[in-house]
């Protein structure tokens, strides 16, 4: 069991901005008054992060990648959560042997 | 009027069905997070420490030796700027709660036990004691399932071929789904991935995921332009 310190720093760091992001609130309650576009933007940050992180293994990679992110989509549609991730590993495997 | 007891049971009434659930993406993130090279003790480290799922997920996708410290820690604060809009909406109905209950209470504010905290508020005075019911056993859980995944996951070896690389992909695109808001979303979707795939072809990791955001926000921002106007009318009118 080894904890690599650079590891350490990142956790610490990741740490610390989480929170600040929790009790930031405390400060704002009632002040925050956010435009519609702003408040647009604002809900848009947790999927167009999302995407930015995944879009290289889905779209940079391979057509197997590819192939199988569309259907992941799909399923994202009408699937509850752990199901959309069997149907994409799923669908990985078998285009990565056929493509 | 609640007792104390009845709220520890409320609460823990409540979280159950998220605990349930979140414990095979625990598992899942241990495991991938072990791939990644990271030990069982590192993974429980990191889960104590920041508990958030998606800032965690998208870490452990980024993470490559040595630490991209820098970018890690900007991407977690971009995944969880939302905490501050919760936290805000949350805040005025914490006032049964002392100072450092509050501090100390809201470092474990995710998704799940926020949403349930603002639901318990609009029928009954938020207590401490139900905020802890809910907290306690849903932080236990994700420490325990992303420690074991780590401990299952140094075992199974290669996850690439099992297709559990893809694992993540898959699992945020199904976030996605669960973040979508029609029009918006989907030029959101469009730009933060066509821009982050670009950049990580011609820059290269870990700029991708900042040039990915920034793009899905300037576009969520022009997209909201058009309908967000009319709302504004309508409610000064």
């Amino acid at each position: 069991m080894s904890v690599d310190p650079i590891n350490l720093l990142a956790f610490l760091g990741m740490a610390i901005v989480t929170y600040v992001t929790r009790v930031a609130g405390l400060a704002l309650a009632g002040r925050l008054s956010l435009s519609p576009r702003a408040q647009a933007a604002f809900d848009a940050i947790p999927p167009a992060v999302l995407i930015a992180v995944i879009a290289p293994s889905a779209l940079a990679t391979g057509w197997a990648e590819t192939a199988a992110a569309a259907i992941t989509a799909l399923a994202a549609t009408r699937l509850p959560l752990l199901g959309v991730v069997a149907v994409g590993v799923v669908a990985v495997v078998g285009f990565r042997i056929v493509m | 009027m609640s007792t104390m007891r009845d709220d520890i049971r409320r609460g823990l009434n409540d979280i159950w069905p998220a605990a349930v659930a979140a414990a095979p993406i625990g598992l899942l993130f241990g495991a991938v997070a072990a791939s990644k090279g990271l030990s069982p003790l590192e993974v429980f480290l990191m889960s104590i420490m920041v508990f958030a799922g998606g800032a965690q997920f998208a870490a452990i996708e980024m993470w490559a030796s040595p630490a991209p410290v820098a970018a890690l820690v900007f991407s977690t604060l971009l995944i969880n700027a939302r905490h501050v809009l919760m936290g805000a909406s949350l805040a005025p109905k914490l006032q049964g709660f002392s100072r450092w209950q509050k501090f100390l209470g809201l470092y474990y504010m995710a998704d799940e036990n926020w949403a349930l905290a603002e639901k318990r508020a609009r029928t009954h005075r938020l207590t401490p004691a139900y905020w802890f019911a809910m907290v306690i056993p849903f932080v236990t859980g994700w420490l325990i399932n992303s420690t074991l995944g780590a401990m299952i996951g140094a075992v199974l070896g290669d996850p690439k071929r099992l297709g559990a690389d893809f694992a993540f992909t898959a699992l945020f695109i199904a976030l996605v789904a669960a973040f979508w808001k029609g029009r918006v979303t989907f030029w959101t979707v469009a730009a933060a991935g066509i821009a982050s795939a670009v950049t990580y072809r011609l820059v290269g990791p870990p700029w991708h995921v900042a040039a990915g955001a920034l793009c899905g926000l300037l576009a969520a921002w022009l997209a909201a332009g058009g309908e967000a106007q009319p709302a504004t009318e309508e409610v000064k009118a």
